[in-house]
């Protein structure tokens, strides 16, 4: 009997080795990444993540127009192929519930309402107007941003604006994240976390 | 000193003629009654015409995808500029029109649909919404940020290969290589800015001088004003020389349909590529 259990508790690990024939090796992703990528403090969520916004970073690291140690040195060991895998993989996974964030309720709403809405008369369209519907990503260059770890969508911001992040297409980061004001950003920040709200 | 005193006067009263631009109220005080639902509707309406108006819409748009931020934007030809702007003599109905009238254009033309009639749920929300959003605006009057912003004539002729240029590093991203917009499950996250699921012939942003207003007010969003005079022209003229639904004014033809609508600012009609659009 037990070794019935044990036996269909490695089935999908049975699965997924049959899945990927080659090298990746998602739990060395994960160290970082959290389970399944599910993303936490400064490291971002992978789980649900468009593929080829994914492998657009990979390949920014490895030449160095996005800076982070840790991932430049990952990225540099990386073939094409291993990238597409790793987003394949990825992106395949669910996108996270919904869980509330510990912020207060004013904050939120002030987060929600940039998310929706966007603050116009700053120049800051919403974000879910580039990003999709909830934020759950569109294409290479508008990523999923929901479900985002707070601290990682803040510094992310932060570093648009000091320009020590600057691999978004024509700008459009950059302008927006100049626009965005601390409180600004620690709202939308904590809004997004919570994952994909309707 | 008395001039002195007459250049003081000239500055301060320019400065006070220096017009404010109009701000709508904030979404937070529609009323909590019948017309406040009415209110929220035609808001719904207008961001997502696709869901709210389906049955008179017949293309991939909605109203919000050029009336930015859900019609309140100044330049981006906002409710507020146009509901205190009618009734109006129009040169292109050749008549004076209401208010609704001209809503019911914009489903025929833009949305390249059906006018819903007068009294429908969606029309009288759509007149609500941008009555509510008019709330201590002057009536007839020309306010400032009504309407797409005027741009002079560029200092070289508008150019569709110098255009094209400008589409492919600036807008190729959301609108796609060819134009087509981007969608996701079904549903355009970017609109498409040629082609069937875009506005027809007949709507006002398909004459290039419009185009380029819009475009250097607004495009790439978030980076209104970045592109130059030239570019804008530039690109306007590339995004209008490619085709899109048929102009349902023309009944008699191509070439009278030209004649009689199609003069100016635009190239319906002529050759492009190999192939006369309008047809």
């Amino acid at each position: 009997m037990k070794l019935i259990f044990l036996v269909l508790g490695m089935l999908p690990l049975l699965a997924q080795a049959a899945d990927t024939s080659t090298k990746i090796n998602v739990s060395s992703c994960e160290v970082c990444h959290g389970k399944n990528g599910v993303g936490k403090n400064e490291f971002p969520r992978l789980g649900g993540q468009e593929p080829a916004y994914f492998v657009k970073q990979l390949q920014d690291f490895r030449a160095g127009t996005r800076s982070n140690p840790m991932m430049q040195s990952v990225a540099k060991s990386m073939s094409e192929a291993d990238m597409a895998q790793y987003a394949a993989y990825f992106s395949k996974l669910p996108l996270p519930a919904a869980k509330a964030s510990t912020e207060d309720a004013a904050l939120l709403a002030e987060g929600e309402s940039l998310a929706k809405n966007g603050d116009w008369p700053k120049g800051i369209p919403a974000c879910f107007q580039c990003h999709g519907e909830n934020g759950q990503g569109i294409s290479r260059d508008f990523p999923q941003i929901t479900g985002q770890p707070a601290r990682y969508t803040a510094a992310q911001i932060a570093n648009w604006k000091s320009g020590s992040r600057s691999n978004d297409a024509i700008g459009l980061m950059k302008t927006v994240s100049d626009k965005l004001t601390d409180g600004q950003i620690k709202a939308v920040s904590a809004y997004l976390s919570q994952g994909v709200t309707k | 000193m008395k001039i002195a005193i007459l250049l003081f006067l000239v500055a301060t009263s320019a400065f006070a003629a220096e017009e404010k631009t109009f701000t709508p109220p904030a979404e937070r005080d529609i009323p909590k009654n019948e017309f406040g639902d009415a209110v929220r509707l035609g808001k719904s309406i207008f961001t997502d015409t696709q869901h709210f108006a389906k049955k008179y819409v017949g293309n991939g748009l909605n109203c919000s995808n050029c009336h930015l931020d859900s019609g309140r934007m100044a330049d981006s030809a906002p409710l507020w500029g146009a509901y205190v702007r009618y009734p109006a003599y129009r040169a292109k109905t050749k008549q004076v029109n209401t208010f609704e009238e001209r809503l019911q254009g914009c489903f025929e033309y833009s949305m390249n649909g059906t006018a819903p009639k007068s009294g429908t749920p969606e029309l009288t929300a759509l007149v609500s919404y941008a009555y509510w959003m008019s709330t201590g605006a002057p009536v007839n009057t020309k306010l400032k940020g009504a309407g797409f912003p005027k741009l002079n004539k560029p200092e070289l002729a508008p150019d569709y290969a110098r255009g094209q240029k400008v589409f492919t590093a600036n807008c190729q991203i959301c609108h796609g290589s060819n134009g087509e917009g981007i969608k996701v499950a079904g549903k355009f996250a970017f609109p498409p800015l040629w082609g069937k699921e875009s506005f027809n012939w007949g709507a006002g942003l398909h004459r290039i001088d419009t185009a380029a207003g819009f475009i250097k007010g607004n495009m790439p969003l978030a980076k209104g004003g970045t592109l130059t005079d030239q570019e804008s022209w530039d690109v306007a003229t590339f995004v209008m020389s490619h085709d899109r639904p048929a102009d349902p004014r023309a009944k008699t033809g191509i070439a009278a349909a030209k004649k009689d609508f199609h003069e100016e600012n635009c190239k319906y009609g002529e050759t492009v590529e190999g192939h006369v659009l309008g047809e």
